[in-house]
């Protein structure tokens, strides 16, 4: 097979269910205090999120620099917008709160 | 990213194959814009998740079983998908169409339990008019349904395209972006249930 063949998206299927399952089975059975099983669960969605980009759409080097450079500059754009608002949003409740 | 070859493949019409990378990498620009939608979805649920005006909290409401089945819908039909991508680069028509139906299928299986879900919660009187959490909460899980249902939608297109045309260069091209659009919606619900259900009912 080719680079993106049988293989790639049956190891991208393997990595996605483990790591859906580990979140899952944390709310369903809780071995650990809630703040932790949150640290898990992002991780988990993070590191899930990732195998999809490479295995499902195949984001890897060989991916032509317009898309990868979008894909940065979208990265970006979610850091600033998302952060931001939530530190406003933040620092609002704080001083309302006051 | 790099699959634009299954289209190139036996076909040597170079020009043709260039169109089909610049449409994959406008399709591309979308599912980006896309991302960046779904983003601040996720922003707004994420503030809004307390303001529950004193009514029901996520706790209360989300059914952990449901949405386990509905992320194992969805997974297995992001594979089943990958299968069609691969039958398609082998020029088999059938098996192309074989797994864009068990894709199909798998999807309205997931479409049906939310609307499912939703259905039950306007009904137990938490629509998304009852508080800002719930808003946020309809607005994010219903944009990612509404995507998942045109997805569902162009599926049937494509397998009629498949059917009649055959797998020819436009049809495999096509095939290419769906490919793009499903496999994003399912990166799109991980973030929801990574976001939404499991802290909801930690």
């Amino acid at each position: 097979m080719e680079r993106h063949g049988l293989r790639s998206y049956l190891v991208g299927f393997v990595l996605a269910v483990i790591l859906t399952v580990i979140p899952f089975w944390l709310v369903y059975a809780p071995m650990m205090p809630p703040g932790r099983t949150m640290l898990v669960i992002a991780i988990a969605a993070v590191l899930q999120i990732l195998v999809h980009l490479h295995f499902f759409l195949h984001v890897d080097f060989s991916t032509p620099k317009a898309n990868l450079m979008a894909l940065a500059f979208t990265a970006v754009l979610i850091f600033l917008m998302v952060g931001g608002s939530f530190w406003i949003m933040i620092d609002l409740h704080n001083r309302m709160a006051i | 990213m790099s699959t634009h070859a299954p289209a190139a493949h036996g076909h040597p019409h170079a020009e043709a194959a260039e169109i089909h990378e610049q449409r994959a990498l406008g399709f591309w620009l979308y599912l980006m814009g896309d991302a960046v939608i779904f983003a601040l979805l996720f922003m707004t649920y994420g503030i809004m998740v307390g303001n529950t005006a004193g009514g029901p909290t996520g706790k209360q409401l989300f059914d952990l079983n449901n949405a386990a089945v509905e992320t194992a819908l969805l997974l297995s039909s992001s594979i089943t998908f990958g299968f069609a991508t691969l039958a398609a680069r082998q020029m088999s028509r059938q098996a192309a169409l074989a797994w864009l139906a068990v894709t199909f299928v798998l999807g309205a299986g997931f479409i049906f339990l939310e609307v499912r879900e939703f259905v039950g919660l306007i009904r137990a009187g938490a629509g998304p008019d009852r508080s800002g959490f719930l808003s946020a909460f309809f607005t994010l899980v219903g944009t990612h349904g509404t995507h998942v249902s045109f997805g569902l939608v162009w599926i049937v297109i494509l397998g009629a395209q498949i059917a009649i045309k055959g797998l020819t260069l436009p049809v495999t091209s096509r095939l290419y972006r769906l490919g793009l659009f499903w496999h994003f919606l399912d990166i799109a619900w991980v973030g929801i249930f990574s976001v939404v259900y499991l802290p909801g009912l930690l």
